[in-house]
């Protein structure tokens, strides 16, 4: 039966399909990412997206003539996007980030727009901002982003129903922890709610710890890449210290395997399994989703980390998610414009009230009274106070790192928790990342 | 004309092209990216044979490798053993195992991720299902934490990824059941052979060939195997399940470090091929001799 198909027309009948198939191949590349042809912001998905999206209609409302359009990803496949975008060379005109190493490597590859000049330009907007928050997006003296979120900074949370079960208080001091920790186990409790699978709940502590006993410059001379660094007295302390929370049972046995992504960590706060946990301060928003009841009856205590005797950091430092930053690429077309919108909409009154009404706390300076009206005020004041009182806001290490170094820390990290390693050998370990 | 049969090679180009674009293409580009240096965001940089020396040198990796294997043997053993009983039993034209056998082919419906999360959730040391069980019955043995514990995890997952995969196999090993000729066994059973003596002399030796097939995609696909490690452990705790699949999406991924994981990659395809050569060798599938009465 096939030869009753005239050859010719059978070639040209596949010539045709193969140009087609190869011209899809072909067009699927370098388009623009961007579906009007507008100014393009990317952002990601969460509690306060509507704000976004609210402060874009308001500007294009403003200006006329001036279309942005906003796309929010999820969290993690937005990384991913964001890079090859950048890699292409092809970036969206706004992006949202997280400061630290990455935005660092996307700048030093020239792709993003240096805001200094601007901020110097108009000294209103260059002060609104907490200096310790600008920090995560100013390298070499050049500022490459503008906070458009609330703070994160890493909380001691509690269980207020179980401390005073047991007749405690929230521990102020290291010693005041591993008494607390002592009397939980007795009891039958897990005394530390830990997520270990997600490797980056373990990174909490150790960032804690070597900021309260060395100080922010331990990990400033990693960041600068000083030789041997990691192996710094600090580093040994923190992790003999968390080596010996491990085997105490501080978190007890099964941590390895809690997620903090199915949201067990919280769960075994507010069920009353574990008395405490160590997370970023966006978990009251994850518990008030959860578990409601648990907060409006007044349960969930919060408190910062407790000091360490002796040691070089100021006590009021703290560590976390400084906050997410929106930057500008360097080579959009539509530059002006986009500075324009980060200064004018992004963190104005409007946007600063619809973020603390979503919980967060912007890192902008006197908005106390706003804060006090707000609900859960009592939580948004206390995050307030911590940061701006702190002399240092160290952003994660995970993010302030570049990325092959942060992998690295998180596999070295697992490893001590899980006993696999000493002090020493994770010391060793990663001052061979060193560059 | 050429005189030769059947169609003509064009019908080959569009095929041909689509394979060449979507595989052959990016298979060598990945093979030339192993010499080079690449975080994905600058141009790449030529470093010679720095990626494969690290390769010769990483314990993490050579742990994958080790780990690949094991998952692949011990998928095989688990796999192949389940689903051959169980597509031998389903065969059966009893209403009973027509049920069962709809019961049986669930999870292939169900996606990968999907099968991660609700095994992750029941085998949670805090609030799984398992653990809760295990505490009604008073069964401490239950009550593990089956994929934190260093000694458990990677066993907890061969079981999920059997779980997950034992139904396909079971479909195969059930249709070719279906397929040996009654007589055999009629004639079997005048000569005075049980049940017993009919599977091992005429079910096994009939299912020669569904056996290389199942095993081959056993063990290719547990070689190259991703999504429900990623989803159940990430590979964790520690590296205790970071096969090497995981190894390669951590290094070009997590750490952006492509020339390495397409160094990794490399070693994946060449070992895939070099499996599958040796399994068709070895098992005569080349030659295909019928075992069908009369031919």
């Amino acid at each position: 039966m096939w030869r009753t198909v005239p050859n010719k027309t059978m070639s040209t009948a596949i010539a045709l399909v193969t140009a087609l198939l190869l011209a899809a191949c072909g067009t699927a590349g370098p388009t623009r990412p961007g579906s009007s042809g507008g100014p393009l912001i990317w952002a990601v998905e969460g509690g306060a997206v509507d704000v976004y999206q609210d402060s874009v209609q308001r500007f294009n409302q403003s200006h006329p003539g001036k279309q942005f359009e906003l796309q929010a990803f999820q969290n993690d496949p937005y990384k991913q996007k964001l890079r090859v975008a950048m890699g292409a060379g092809n970036p969206p005109d706004v992006f949202y980030g997280w400061g630290g190493g990455i935005l660092d490597s996307y700048a030093k590859a020239g792709n993003v727009h240096d805001l200094a000049p601007q901020l110097q330009q108009d000294p209103a907007w260059a002060t609104k901002f907490f200096p310790n928050v600008m920090e995560s997006v100013t390298f070499d003296g050049k500022v490459y982003g503008i906070p458009m979120r609330g703070m994160q900074p890493v909380i001691l949370f509690y269980n207020k129903e179980l401390f005073q079960q047991h007749g405690v208080q929230p521990p102020r001091t290291w010693q005041d922890l591993l008494a607390l920790i002592g009397k939980f186990r007795s009891a039958g409790l897990t005394p530390i709610s830990l997520a270990g699978a997600s490797r980056w709940t373990y990174l909490m502590w150790e960032e804690y710890l070597v900021e309260r006993l060395g100080g922010p410059q331990v990990f400033h001379d990693v960041l600068a890449g000083k030789p041997g660094s990691w192996s710094h007295p600090a580093f040994i302390q923190a992790n003999t210290m968390i080596r010996e929370l491990v085997d105490a049972g501080a978190f007890g046995d099964g941590f390895a395997s809690v997620s903090y992504d199915t949201g067990q960590q919280s769960a075994l706060l507010y069920t009353g399994k574990s008395p405490m946990e160590l997370m970023g301060s966006w978990d009251f928003s994850n518990i008030l989703e959860s578990q409601p009841d648990f907060i409006k009856s007044g349960k969930l205590g919060f408190t910062s980390f407790p000091a360490i005797p002796g040691g070089v950091g100021d006590p009021a430092n703290v560590v976390g998610n400084t906050t997410n930053f929106y930057s500008v690429a360097e080579k959009s077309p539509h530059r002006a414009d986009a500075v324009e919108y980060l200064k004018t909409t992004v963190m104005d009154d409007a946007y600063v009230d619809q973020l603390i009404k979503v919980g967060d706390v912007p890192p902008v300076q006197g908005i106390d009274a706003k804060l006090s009206h707000a609900d859960n005020s009592d939580y948004l004041q206390f995050v307030y106070k911590l940061t701006q009182n702190a002399p240092n806001f160290q952003l994660s290490w995970d993010q302030a790192l570049p990325p092959e170094q942060a992998e690295a820390l998180l596999t070295n990290l697992e490893q001590l928790f899980l006993g696999k390693s000493t002090p020493a050998q994770f010391s060793e370990a990663m001052n061979g990342t060193l560059r | 004309m050429t005189g030769r049969s059947g169609p003509s090679l064009l019908l080959l180009l569009p095929a041909a092209a689509f394979f060449g674009v979507f595989a052959l293409a990016p298979m060598g580009i990945v093979a030339i990216l192993s010499f080079f240096s690449w975080d994905g965001l600058n141009t790449p940089s030529w470093t010679g044979l720095d990626n494969w020396a690290r390769f010769a040198q990483d314990s993490v990796t050579h742990q994958a490798i080790w780990l690949s294997i094991k998952v692949m043997i011990l998928s095989w053993l688990l796999q192949t053993a389940v689903s051959l009983l169980l597509g031998a039993y389903v065969a059966g034209r009893q209403r009973s195992r027509a049920v069962l056998g709809a019961v049986y082919i669930l999870p292939l419906l169900l996606s990968a991720a999907a099968i991660g999360i609700a095994w992750k959730n029941l085998l949670d040391p805090n609030f799984g299902l398992l653990g809760a069980t295990g505490d009604a019955l008073g069964l401490a043995a239950l009550k593990q934490n089956w994929l934190g514990d260093s000694d458990l995890a990677l066993y907890t997952v061969i079981f999920v990824v059997g779980w997950q995969f034992i139904p396909f196999h079971t479909l195969l090993y059930q249709a070719a059941t279906r397929q040996i000729p009654r007589s055999l066994y009629e004639a079997a059973s005048i000569d005075g052979a049980g049940r017993f003596r009919q599977f091992v002399t005429i079910t096994l030796p009939q299912l020669r060939y569904t056996m290389v097939t199942s095993t081959t995609l056993i063990l290719v696909g547990s070689l190259t195997y991703f999504d429900l490690v990623f989803v159940m452990t990430s590979g964790g705790p520690g590296n205790e399940t970071r096969i090497l699949p995981l190894d390669m999406y951590v290094n070009g991924f997590a750490s952006y470090e492509m020339g390495y994981a397409s160094a990794i990659a490399v070693v994946l395809v060449l070992f895939g091929i070099a499996l599958s050569l040796l399994l068709v060798k070895l098992s005569g599938f080349t030659r295909m001799r019928s075992q069908m009465e009369g031919a």
